[in-house]
């Protein structure tokens, strides 16, 4: 990287299962729909693959395509990196605003622990970058990355999702 | 100590608070970036950082030469979900039933 965008956001959280559980739970629709804002994901791993998050039910509900978020694999190497070229879709402004950039690293910090670091370069989507921020969720637009993370760790350490 | 104890250790100092600020501002500093910020040395600023960054509260990335500071805000949510949801729950349930009992409907 020879040039640092100002608008890169990075999330980590430590989940007390294996790389392979927490790739499992990124990568397979049967896992995403379960945590987060829910909706299944479908990935071509591979380079060039397509990638593409459906929307819940509950989504559908607030007026998203089927489609939620579309995007490209650019790099998977499991279990430990998985970037994707990533667009919201379920809201014209943002879909407008391109696609943006998502990285995840995967790293066993100790035997069972995973790392799980989250670098979205969101450079040209202010937008997006309220949203996966969380700075909209008083307006109904869940709690971006902290809580989708957090929830993903409840899910996998607990078998349950948090509250609410 | 448990993950939980250190992000509030870390919490719990002005000059640690200010950095996060700082880092919400604008994220992906340089340690000169953020020491010119404060009226401290660097070595100050480094060992309050080390302690924001064993809270995860602050993570490091390498970027060509640099290595810069980025605020991680999962643990502050974490925290939110344990503490902040929880009492707020009960306060909006606590109104409810006041709004019951005053209307005579419960």
């Amino acid at each position: 990287m020879t040039t640092t965008s100002q608008a890169v956001r990075v999330f980590v959280v430590y989940i007390k299962a294996s790389p392979d559980a927490v790739w499992d739970a990124i990568t397979k629709p049967e896992w995403t729909e379960k945590y987060g804002y829910g909706g299944r994901a479908d990935l071509e791993l591979r380079p060039g693959g397509t990638f593409r998050h459906f929307a819940s039910d509950e989504m559908k509900a607030m007026g998203s395509p089927d489609v939620a978020v579309d995007g490209e694999v650019v790099e998977a190497d499991p279990p430990r990196k998985l970037v994707l070229t990533w667009r919201m879709v379920m809201d014209e402004a943002m879909a407008a605003e391109g696609w943006t950039r998502l990285t995840y690293e995967l790293e066993e910090r100790e035997p069972g622990v995973t790392k799980l670091t989250v670098i979205h370069d969101l450079d040209g989507a202010p937008r997006l970058e309220m949203v996966v921020g969380g700075a909209m969720e008083s307006q109904g637009a869940g709690g971006g990355w902290s809580w989708v993370l957090s929830d993903l760790k409840s899910l996998l350490e607990t078998g349950k999702r948090l509250a609410g | 100590m448990t993950d939980e104890d250190r992000v509030f250790k870390a919490l719990a100092d002005p000059t640690r608070r200010l950095l996060l600020d700082r880092l919400f501002d604008r994220d992906a500093l340089t340690l000169t970036e953020l020491e010119s910020t404060l009226e401290m040395t660097r070595f100050g600023v480094m060992k309050h950082l080390r302690v924001l960054e064993d809270a995860n509260l602050v993570v490091t990335r390498r970027a060509g030469r640099e290595k810069l500071h980025f605020l991680n805000p999962v643990p502050i949510r974490q925290i939110h979900d344990r503490w902040i949801d929880k009492y707020t729950e009960r306060q909006v349930s606590a109104l409810m039933d006041l709004k019951h009992q005053l209307e005579g409907t419960s």
